[in-house]
């Protein structure tokens, strides 16, 4: 574990950057550093890795003071990836990333095998191995940075802000890689950014710092949209807390309904039988959704497609939040969201009222957890 | 007669081709100066420019010592070198390092501290020594102004080596002052033919060195 302890950074010329900061990082897991820019996010990362070294307080790492072991020895036990990834421009991918252990003294042969094993974790065709980092887009740059950082296989990992040069849909690839990387290899890692939608898909912990330094509030993501520490967190955290809550709900107990489900081969027999539903989903022969239709606007045997009604974005339950089966009710022109198998296929759907039923029930379930927790 | 025929006469003299004043003695002589001036330049200027700019330290200095460096006149340091300490190589290799040495250590400084701070920082914070950081990310990176600034400091040394003929020193620039003074015009202009050559074959040398030296991630992204 990495124990911050009371530790204060005050830059020569007098700017306090950190005030007086104390953490507990949990080992294997992701801990963010989130806040305004300036905040200090960027000096307590550095801090860590001796990059710059505190005025008072102390960094404690396995319960041992940072200073304890030479510089250069801290900072290869732990990764390093900064913003821009920093890469070696005229050394080769695979050379790029077999920095590290290298300097470990690896023989070339073993650390390029090596190397080459990590670009397939990040997820980089072999066929880049043999490139230079000016032929790669920003986004495989980025993913070179982390295997990089991986690449002597440290317990920690220290990442600033790693993402937030690439485009958003870029970014939502490197976030899902990098959570699929740390559930294989459970690293302790300590990431900044100022996106607190980052912060919150990325955070097992989640540290929110104010400008100067000092330290707003520390806890997981789902207790911070919650019960946000003061009006700073709460600002902060933006105007639909409220909504970016439910990611933390699961779907899998929603109540569905089959019964408004029709095959586009119905008869008419079936459509009569539900003929009381305001409106019917149909689906393909498969089971895959085709869109909303009025009961007596069908014609049975084989529905016309361009009359039926887009059905919005279905969700998978137990997989999705109740944010996407909130989302998907939204999005719905009919009010009901579509619930889908892994493989497309309907298999259910619910209202918007059940939705919030279950809303309601969770954030129940929440507050009574909380009660146990405060009264033990 | 126009000056390729001059050339065409210098160069088709058979008695030009030996001898203590035949071209291929000028010719070493030349180079061979111009070759120490450059390596004791490049000991001066390298080590200096490299410190100062992984450092980030003496910029103002160094732009004064480029200043300086430039506005000593070289033919005025020879005489005064001359007078000084009497014939020899020493007159002569002062001045030609003298104008040496600022091109190779500004751009060298320049060329360092203009490497992309990034993979410095990232190439410090995964724990590689100093030196290492010199040597394997920033000079890799600045190797094409530190080679262009080598390669400034080579032509200089080349042309302005014919001034040592004036001390009695040989190379190139004995037929140029000698033919001046005899009227001769094929050997003025032979030399001089002769000295661009060289400083010619001198960009060369220091394309075919760069090819050599910079990584491709380099030469194509810089
Ligand atoms: N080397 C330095 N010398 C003086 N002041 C500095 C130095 N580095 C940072 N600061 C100041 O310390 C404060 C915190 O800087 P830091 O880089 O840690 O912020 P940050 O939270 O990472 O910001 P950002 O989101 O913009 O990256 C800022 O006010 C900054 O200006
Ligand atoms: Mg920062």
């Amino acid at each position: 574990m990495i124990r911050i302890d009371s530790v204060t950074k005050r830059y020569p010329d007098g700017t306090v950057a950190v005030d007086r900061l104390s953490l507990e990082i949990p080992d294997r897991a992701i801990t963010v550093l989130v806040g305004p820019s300036g905040c200090g996010k960027t000096t307590t990362l550095r801090m860590i890795n001796r990059m710059v070294e505190p005025s008072e307080g102390s960094i404690l790492l396995d319960g041992t003071d940072i200073r304890q072991q030479p510089v250069n020895t801290l900072r290869r036990s732990m990764g390093y990836v900064i913003q821009n990834a920093g890469l070696f421009q005229h050394r080769t991918i695979l050379d790029n990333i077999a920095t590290v252990p290298r300097l470990l003294g690896t023989p070339k042969k073993e650390a390029r095998a090596r190397a080459a094993e990590l670009m397939e974790r990040v997820g980089l065709d072999s066929a880049l191995a043999k490139r230079y980092p000016y032929q790669l887009s920003g986004g495989q740059q980025q993913r070179v940075g982390v295997a990089r950082a991986l690449a002597a296989d440290p317990p920690v990992l220290l990442m600033d802000e790693p993402f937030s040069a690439v485009d958003p849909v870029v970014r939502k690839g490197l976030q899902d890689e990098l959570l699929r990387i740390q559930d294989e290899l459970g690293k302790t890692i300590v990431f900044v950014t100022h996106d607190i939608d980052e912060a919150i898909k990325l955070g097992t912990m989640v540290a929110v710092l104010r400008t100067g330094g000092r330290l707003a509030q520390f806890a997981p993501p789902a207790d911070l949209l919650s019960a946000p520490a003061d009006a700073f967190v709460e600002d902060f955290l933006g105007a639909d807390r409220g909504i970016r809550r439910l990611s933390f709900f699961p779907s899998a107990d929603l109540e569905l309904q089959t019964a408004p489900i029709v095959g586009v081969d119905a008869d008419a027999d079936k459509l009569a039988a539900r003929a009381d539903a305001p409106y019917l989903l149909v689906t393909d022969l498969d089971g895959r959704p085709l869109g909303w239709g009025e009961p007596d606007r069908l014609t049975a045997g084989s529905v016309e497609r361009e009359h039926l009604l887009d059905f919005g974005r279905p969700f998978v339950p137990g997989d999705d939040s109740l944010r996407t089966a909130l989302d998907g009710a939204v999005l719905s022109p009919t009010g009901w969201a579509v619930a889908v198998d892994g493989d497309g296929r309907a298999v259910g759907v619910v209202s918007q009222q059940v939705i919030g039923e279950a809303i309601r029930a969770a954030h129940r379930r929440v507050a009574r957890n909380t009660e146990v927790n405060a009264a033990r | 007669m126009n000056v390729l025929d001059f050339a065409r006469a210098f160069f088709s003299d058979g008695a030009h081709w030996h001898g203590y004043d035949g071209i291929p003695t000028r010719f070493t002589e030349h180079l061979t100066f111009s070759v120490e001036a450059l390596l004791i330049a490049a000991a001066i200027g390298l080590p200096v420019g490299l410190l100062t700019g992984h450092y980030g330290r003496g910029g103002n200095v160094l732009a004064l010592i480029a200043t300086a460096g430039r506005a000593l006149p070289s033919f005025g340091l020879l005489v005064l070198m001359f007078i000084w300490s009497g014939f020899g190589t020493l007159p002569v290799m002062i001045p030609l390092v003298v104008l040496a040495v600022p091109p190779i250590l500004v751009t060298t400084y320049e060329a360092i501290r203009s490497v992309d701070p990034s993979p410095v920082d990232a190439a410090r914070g995964m724990g590689m020594p100093e030196t290492r950081v010199l040597f394997q990310v920033e000079v890799p990176v600045a190797l094409p102004l530190v080679l262009s600034g080598l390669r400034t400091a080579a032509i200089q040394i080349v042309s302005t080596a014919t001034i040592a003929a004036y001390v009695s020193l040989g190379g190139l620039g004995r037929y140029i002052i000698d033919g001046l003074y005899q009227k001769n015009y094929d050997k003025v202009v032979g030399g001089a033919t002769l000295v661009a050559g060289l400083a010619l074959a001198t960009l060369v040398v220091f394309w075919a060195l760069s090819r050599l030296t910079v990584s491709p991630g380099v030469r194509r992204s810089g």
